[in-house]
């Protein structure tokens, strides 16, 4: 499974013919990277937004949950990967251990970015909606859900581009992804610097962070419309 | 497993050096000498130039270059400095490792700091600042007593980011051969001695509560009570200064 160098130049310009060499490791990590970096986000999405929705309808609960989230966005990630396994009953080296952790970071930073984004919609907005005839629930994905998409979505882009650096560090305690390139560069330099696979990793990390948040900023275009009729 | 980590670590052995090992508290005091290092030059830095920044307004370029250093895999940086920089060094010494890590680590705190020191002032009320030249202050003298003051909360937040990144990353450089508490997670791991592994991470995790509760502590007790709303006898409902002066200024 470990691809050994045998590339023979070892010029930080090669990542490219590196990459030539060893194409399909490499695409099945960066396959396996984007998949680590976007699932968590869309789960933590998903239970985000009625905790968010919680903490706006309910006031008493906001500070708490925000201390609970801020609490875990606290522990730093390689320290939450070797704690996931004994909370949650894993074996100790599980690759299911990554994105539990990361949905737990995705979740502790959304449901603060959802609550934030639903406070942003004006009263009188709300008052408008209840007046022509939402009900609640109709009104929470019609209305408010809508108007707090900006706010949302930038906390999306926050969390992708965080995920993206995050899962390399899980390559360092053995998980197939990205951050593997990192160990065999290392691994391979024993001898004098070889850099190929560490510039490869680098490169093709920068891509994918902004290719997903390039991603999100299109979708907060689609799907705030009236947006673009006030600005022009 | 949760019982073996907490023999782990309750272990008296494993907490002083012996001739073999490392213990936990020397582990730990590295790991704090690393990152307090790498916060205070990174403070240096980025503070004095976000506070700029934010007062005149040139060079915003700065702030939106070094967000953009935030999408580099820490990882990534941290392995390609090591291999250029820790041949050049021979011997016993960890210098070779050390130095990669506290460039990377230096890195990766000045983005929060700076930013946020930008945003702090950038975002002062207009009225605020009117006010303060208004009263004759050069400046200077608003930059440093009116600004810097409204701005703390920001700062501190962006401080207290900054610290977990660079505590959290520092566990990381223990996966080159450098001391701090990741090397317990690392040599655990190695080892397939998981108490060790999970030990660590609790270590790891305990430092990183800790900074963040004293930083909190700091924060609480220089934050001015005027813009925090933190009043001991009167409560104030929104105790925001701002609209409790709109408040005083409308009864007039």
């Amino acid at each position: 499974m470990t691809a050994l160098a045998t590339s023979s130049s070892s010029s930080p310009l090669h990542f490219w013919g590196y990459f030539m060499d060893h194409r399909s490791t490499d695409l099945s990590w960066l396959w396996s990277h984007t998949w680590l970096s976007v699932v968590p986000v869309v789960i933590g999405l998903l239970v985000a937004l009625p905790l968010g929705w919680l903490a706006r309808r309910y006031r008493f609960v906001y500070p708490p949950l925000i201390s609970l989230t801020g609490l875990i966005y606290t522990i730093p990630s390689i320290a939450l990967f070797v704690l996931i396994p004994p909370l949650f009953g894993l074996k100790s080296l599980d690759p299911k251990q990554v994105p539990i952790a990361l949905t737990l970071y995705s979740i502790a930073l959304l449901v603060r970015v959802v609550a934030d984004g639903l406070a942003s919609v004006s009263e009188d907005t709300v008052q408008a909606a209840t007046a022509i005839g939402f009900k609640p629930l109709g009104r929470f994905f019609r209305v408010e859900l809508p108007i707090a998409v900006p706010v949302i979505t930038a906390g999306l882009r926050v969390a992708l581009v965080a995920n993206v650096s995050i899962v390399a560090v899980s390559g360092t305690i053995g998980m197939s992804n990205l951050g593997q390139l990192f160990t065999l560069g290392f691994q391979n330099s024993t001898n004098g610097p070889y850099y190929p696979p560490i510039v490869l990793g680098i490169v093709l990390c920068v891509l994918l962070a902004l290719v997903l948040d390039r991603i999100v900023i299109i979708l907060n275009i689609l799907l705030t419309p009236w947006r673009k009729a006030v600005r022009s | 497993m949760i019982g073996e980590v907490f023999t782990w670590l309750n272990d008296p052995g494993h907490w002083k050096d012996t001739r073999f090992d490392t213990g936990i508290a020397t582990q730990l005091t590295a790991h704090v000498r690393f990152c307090a290092f790498a916060l205070l030059v990174a403070l240096i830095i980025a503070l004095p130039l976000g506070l700029v920044i934010g007062h005149t307004g040139r060079g915003r370029w700065l702030i939106a270059a070094a967000n953009t250093l935030r999408a580099l895999p820490t990882v990534g940086v941290l392995v390609l400095l090591t291999v250029v920089i820790a041949p050049h060094f021979y011997g016993r010494t960890d210098t070779g490792y050390l130095i990669p890590t506290e460039i990377v680590l230096i890195v990766l705190a000045i983005p929060s700091i700076l930013s946020n020191t930008f945003a702090g002032v950038e975002n002062v009320d207009p009225a605020v600042r009117d006010a303060a030249e208004g009263m004759g202050m050069t400046g200077k003298q608003v930059l440093l007593k009116v600004e810097l003051p409204c701005s703390l909360p920001l700062i501190f937040s962006g401080f207290r980011s900054a610290t977990l990144q660079v505590i959290a990353t520092a566990t990381i450089a223990s996966y080159l051969p450098l001391g701090g508490l990741g090397r317990f997670i690392y040599d655990g791991l190695a080892q397939q001695d998981f108490p060790q592994m999970i030990g660590g991470g609790v270590l790891v995790a305990g430092l990183a509560l800790v900074a963040d509760l004293l930083l909190y502590l700091v924060q609480r007790y220089t934050v001015s009570r005027g813009l925090t709303g933190r009043f001991s006898k009167k409560r104030i409902p929104d105790a925001r200064l701002a609209s409790v002066t709109q408040a005083e200024v409308a009864a007039v």
